[in-house]
Order: structure tokens, then C-alpha cells, then sequence
């Protein structure tokens, strides 16, 4: 074995530049596969965190639509308790109604949260554009569109009439962008004990509780286990996935045209190693023939070439990570949006990334068993005859 | 049995389709310690015999015998085991790995052997280097040295695992008639000190006459056998 290794080492040592050659070319398409992989994956993160990284991946909603929650906190409680894997939970209460402004009225959602806690999903202090998120009694925030639409300013009192034809005064105190137009356009923002005057609830009721979790692709998984372990009868527990199926099939439908990318790269990198060093036995015939001739057996000849497979795996990995994250990092420096933001924000996943070595690695060892099987059959005969 | 090699009823046929046979009916023993040539023209088949006697080749049938094992019946890494072990070949082109030094060429069959390189064998190398005069250009790459010199290094290298057979084919054929002389001497030499029997198959009479037995091959047989008494 050492004997293979020394000989593979120098047959690679020997012949610096086609072995540089070699390395570079599965170097090429490691970092192709890493940077398609890492592009794909970044791809996903940001669209999944634009799609549910603000919002609401499970929600506790009343087995009954339009009724309320009655032991809210009593609930909120039990999850946190058993539930390590909840990141933010938010009691809710979410009602419609109608603000008038001047002799019109605008058909709004009042949404009351706990704001320090909501914040930790819906990251109220990043979308504030003008004014502040931290409101006092009958203070509230609106959507930018809401606002603009109907010429709404900081500081201005509207009142706000619920369905039942109750009137409470609002003042506005800040203007949120959610970067949802739907919500900019409708929602009005307050404290949930603000809600719960306005809309007659008492202090333990709301509409629904929201959480974020660790893994939102668990999200089924974990409701399931909600649903089963819940001892309040008159809730259930609904996920984002339920919600965005055609979201998650076309994150699945990336994944694998990704996934294909990559594995027809690995191929072609197998089939290009075990090419050239199906042809590096033949240059090499002679020399082994003669160390056949000398006494060297077919394991360890045939173990010539699976080490210089591995070499140059090893060679053409560590080359290719390099160059699959200067491609990465160029292109998170040369295709920007107008505000200077990467088009695609990269995500590097150090595992992804070591994977994508050992798959080098791997792969050209597989592509020298041919060879290696090929070195076997000479015979040291051939090489003495014909000189 | 005082022959170290022993041949009887030796036949090959190349070709399946069209049949050539080169060698008929071989009988052949060579004593332990025996300086031997073998002369004959192009084609008469005396390298067949010996890359037979090397075990480089099989015979289509006969017996082959190397240091009392029956050769023809062993599997090829049986074979590789006892050419590593018994036999030390020279060929008329050195054949050396370009990739290594002149020294790593001479230690070459034994690491082989699978042993680890220690003091004493690194020792023996550079006195086998010495022998065959190459202790100035031990560590050139084989590639970088004169005919002459890849030549000594392929003999010393043929020794390096004190074998007790030395097969040489031409070991002379593409070297000037003042190197020929000195390899056959250091040969010789070899052949005293060390008691190592010689093979060599050789074009060159003069050098034929310094042997101990002369075997002229014809036509895929033995035509003469001489013997200096």
C-alpha cells in the first residue's frame, strides 16, 4: 500500500502539468456544483424567508370560525412550556372594521397584538418607515399603503367603528411597510388589550395565537403532535405548509432540478477522470510492466491508480471549494439589484460545501477503478516484447 | 537437486488462429552458480526461453522448474512473489522508471517485498551502487543519465534482493564495446563473489566465449551445448 501510494505520487509529481490539468477539470465542476447548489439553497432561504420569515408558521386558531379564544394565556403557556422548538409565540386578537376618515370609510383589519412579543416575527422595529412601533394607550400603527392611500398623517386621531357599530378614537403614531400590500393596505396595528376594548373581548380572550419554530419545514409534523397532546378541545392548530402548498411544491420542483444539475456535473466529472486516467494507464504500461516484471502484484498496481483517484479528488476538491466560493463571492459582489443588494443572497452551508468535497473525493476514486481493473490485466510480458 | 533451473519437454505456440510454434521440445537445466550464455540468431527463439525461465511467460506445455518449484501451474501473484524473490532480471533496454532516482530504481524491487527501507539495506544499496560505479549519480532521475549508467543501474537493481538467478537479455545490446566489457566483467565478478547464477542471452561471440557454457538456440531448439570443463 505504501509502496502504491509512493508510486501514484510520483507518476502525479512526475507529470506536474497534466496533473494540474486534471485537478483543475474536476475542480471546474465542483465549484459549479457547489455554486449551483449554494445559488439554489440561497434562492430558497430568501424566498422561504420572505414568505414566512415574518409571519406566522403555526397558528392556534378556535375550532369555531368567529368566535373567540377563551383561555388564551392558559394555552400560550402550555406551548411554551412543552415546546422547546417555538421561537416566538404572540397572542392575537384580529378583528374588522371600518376607519373613518372624513366622510368616507375605509374597510380595515385592527390586529392587536403583544407588541414586544409579535415583533419577534412580524420585525415590526425594521418595518417602521416613520414614526415608532412602541404605543401607548389607543396609540396604533398603520400600513404605508393605507396611509398614503387616504392621506393619513402622524399624530392625527381617526375613529375606528366596529361591525357591532362601537366607536373608539385611534391615534396614529407610525406607518409600517411589511413589504405586503394586502397588509399595507389594510392592517392597523395595536396593543391586544387596545383591541380587546375595542371589540368588547375580555382580558383573557383573543382570535388566535401565532409562533415561529426552529425548523418551519417541521411545522406539520409539530402541529400534528400539538393537535394530539392538546387537552383544549375547542382549538386547532394550523402550519404554513398547509397554507402555501404551491409555494412548497415549486421550492420542491428547485430542489431537484438542482439536485439533477448537480449530479450530471458529478458525472461528467467522473467520466472525464476516468477517461484521462484510463489513458494514463496506457502511458504508464511500460513502467508497470516493468514492476510487474519485478514482482509488484495486481492489487498493488491496480492500487496505483486508485490512489492517484484519490489524489487528485483530494487536489481537485480543495481547488474547486476555492473556486466554488470566489464564484460565489463575485457573484454576490457583480450581480447587484439597484440598491446595491446582492440579486440572490448567497447562502454558504459549510456542510453542503464539505459534502460537495467529499463527492471530489469520491468520485474520481471511482473513476479510477477502470483503470485500476485495466492495470490488473497487463501483463509484464507485453511491455519486455515490445520494448 | 544441484540445478536451479530445469526445463523438460518445453513447448509455445503463439496464435489461436494461426499457429506459431517457437519452441519444441526444451530440455534445459542450469546448475546453481553457473555463468551461462545463450546464442542464436533473430527469431530462434531464445528470448522466448528465456521469459519462460523468467516466468514472464508460460509455456503451452512442459515443466517448467524454478529453484525446485513448478512455475507453469502457479497463479500470477504466486508468480510475482518468486520473481520478486528468486530472480533478477536485466533487459537489453534497462527499463527503469523514469519517475524515480537512479537509487530508488536499485531499491525499487524491494520495496516490492513490501519491507520497510532500514540502515542496512539503504547500506547495501549504495555498496550495490558502488559496485556498478554510479555512487556520483545515485540520486538522478533515471531518465537523466547516460545508457551505460541506466545500464549499471538496471544490474545493481537486479541484485538488490540477492536473487539467487540473474536473467539478462542483451544486457550489452545498446552500449559501446568499452562498457560491454566492463558490465560482463562486474558480471562475472558477481558471479564469483556472490554465487549467483547468470543467464545472459547475448549476439556478441566474444562475450559468449567468456562463459561457462554456451547454448545455441535454432529454430526453437537446442542445436549446441557447450560446456567449458
Amino acid at each position: 500500500m505504501r509502496l502504491a501510494f509512493k508510486i501514484a505520487l510520483r507518476f502525479l509529481t512526475s507529470s506536474k502539468g497534466q496533473t494540474a490539468l486534471i485537478a483543475i477539470g474536476i475542480a471546474v465542476g465542483i465549484s459549479v456544483q457547489i455554486f449551483i447548489g449554494s445559488l439554489i439553497e440561497g434562492l430558497q432561504v430568501s424566498l422561504l424567508d420572505a414568505t414566512i420569515g415574518s409571519a406566522s408558521q403555526i397558528t392556534v386558531n378556535p375550532e369555531e370560525k368567529n368566535t373567540p379564544i377563551d383561555d388564551l394565556q392558559d394555552i400560550e403557556n402550555w406551548l411554551t412550556e412543552t415546546y422547546d422548538e417555538i421561537t416566538a409565540i404572540t397572542p392575537t386578537l384580529t378583528q374588522g372594521g371600518f376607519l373613518k376618515i372624513g366622510d368616507n370609510t375605509e374597510q380595515v383589519v385592527f390586529r392587536g397584538f403583544d407588541l414586544n412579543k409579535a415583533n419577534e416575527i412580524y420585525k415590526f422595529d425594521a418595518a417602521i418607515t416613520e414614526g415608532t412601533y412602541t404605543l401607548k394607550e389607543n396609540e396604533v400603527i398603520l400600513g404605508v399603503d393605507l396611509a398614503k392611500n387616504n392621506n393619513l398623517k402622524i399624530g392625527e386621531t381617526y375613529d375606528i367603528i366596529t361591525p357591532e357599530g362601537t366607536i373608539s378614537a385611534l391615534k396614529i403614531v407610525g406607518f409600517f411597510d411589511l413589504k405586503v400590500a394586502s397588509i399595507n393596505q389594510s392592517w392597523i396595528i395595536g396593543s391586544i388589550d387596545l383591541a380587546r376594548d375595542i371589540f368588547d373581548f375580555s382580558s383573557s380572550q383573543g382570535t388566535a395565537i401565532e409562533l415561529q419554530i426552529s425548523e418551519p419545514f417541521d411545522a406539520d409534523l409539530l402541529t400534528e403532535e400539538m393537535t394530539l397532546t392538546s387537552t383544549q378541545k375547542d382549538v386547532k392548530f394550523d402550519n404554513w405548509k398547509v397554507q402555501n402548498e404551491q409555494l412548497l411544491s415549486g421550492l420542491n420542483g428547485q430542489s431537484t432540478s438542482s439536485l439533477m444539475i448537480q449530479v450530471f456535473v458529478v458525472i461528467s466529472v467522473v467520466l472525464g477522470i476516468a477517461s484521462v486516467l484510463a489513458i494514463t494507464v496506457l502511458q504508464k504500461s511500460r513502467q508497470l510492466g516493468i514492476l510487474k516484471a519485478m514482482g509488484l502484484n495486481d492489487r498493488t498496481s491496480s492500487f496505483v491508480f486508485l490512489f492517484q483517484g484519490i489524489i487528485l479528488g483530494i487536489l481537485g476538491g480543495i481547488l474547486g471549494i476555492i473556486f466554488g466560493l470566489g464564484l460565489l463571492w463575485s457573484f454576490t459582489k457583480f450581480a447587484l439589484n439597484p440598491d446595491g443588494t446582492p440579486v440572490v443572497p448567497i447562502f454558504v452551508n459549510y456542510g453542503f460545501i464539505g459534502l460537495s468535497g467529499l463527492i471530489a473525493v469520491a468520485a474520481s476514486t471511482l473513476a479510477s477503478i477502470i483503470p485500476a481493473q485495466k492495470s490488473k490485466k497487463l501483463s509484464p510480458i507485453e511491455v519486455i516484447k515490445n520494448g | 537437486m544441484d540445478s536451479v533451473i530445469n526445463l523438460s519437454g518445453v513447448n509455445k505456440i503463439y496464435g489461436t488462429s494461426v499457429k506459431t510454434q517457437v519452441l519444441f521440445d526444451v530440455d534445459l537445466a542450469i546448475s546453481q552458480g553457473s555463468f551461462n550464455g545463450i546464442i542464436g540468431e533473430s527469431g530462434s527463439g531464445k528470448s522466448t526461453l528465456l521469459n519462460i525461465v523468467g516466468t514472464l511467460d508460460k509455456p503451452t506445455s512442459g515443466e517448467v522448474y524454478i529453484n525446485g518449484n513448478r512455475t507453469d501451474q502457479m497463479n500470477k501473484n504466486q508468480l510475482a512473489m518468486l520473481r520478486n524473490e528468486t530472480i533478477g532480471f536485466i533487459f537489453q533496454f534497462h527499463y527503469l522508471l523514469p519517475e524515480f532516482t537512479a537509487f530508488e530504481n536499485v531499491l525499487m524491487p524491494y520495496y516490492i517485498k513490501n519491507k520497510k527501507i532500514d540502515t542496512k539495506l539503504e547500506a547495501r544499496a549504495h555498496e550495490l551502487m558502488e559496485l556498478v560505479g554510479l555512487s556520483k549519480v545515485k540520486n538522478n532521475l533515471a531518465g537523466n543519465m547516460s545508457g551505460g549508467q541506466q545500464q549499471r543501474t538496471a544490474i545493481a537493481r537486479s541484485l538488490i534482493n540477492n536473487p539467487k538467478i540473474i536473467l539478462a537479455d542483451e544486457p550489452t545490446g545498446n552500449l559501446d564495446s568499452g562498457t560491454t566489457e566492463v558490465v560482463y566483467d562486474l558480471l562475472r565478478d558477481i558471479n564469483r563473489d556472490l554465487n549467483t547464477t547468470f543467464v545472459i542471452i547475448t549476439h556478441d561471440r566474444r562475450i559468449a566465449e567468456k562463459t561457462d557454457r554456451i547454448i545455441e538456440i535454432k529454430d526453437g531448439r537446442i542445436f549446441t551445448d557447450l560446456s567449458r570443463t
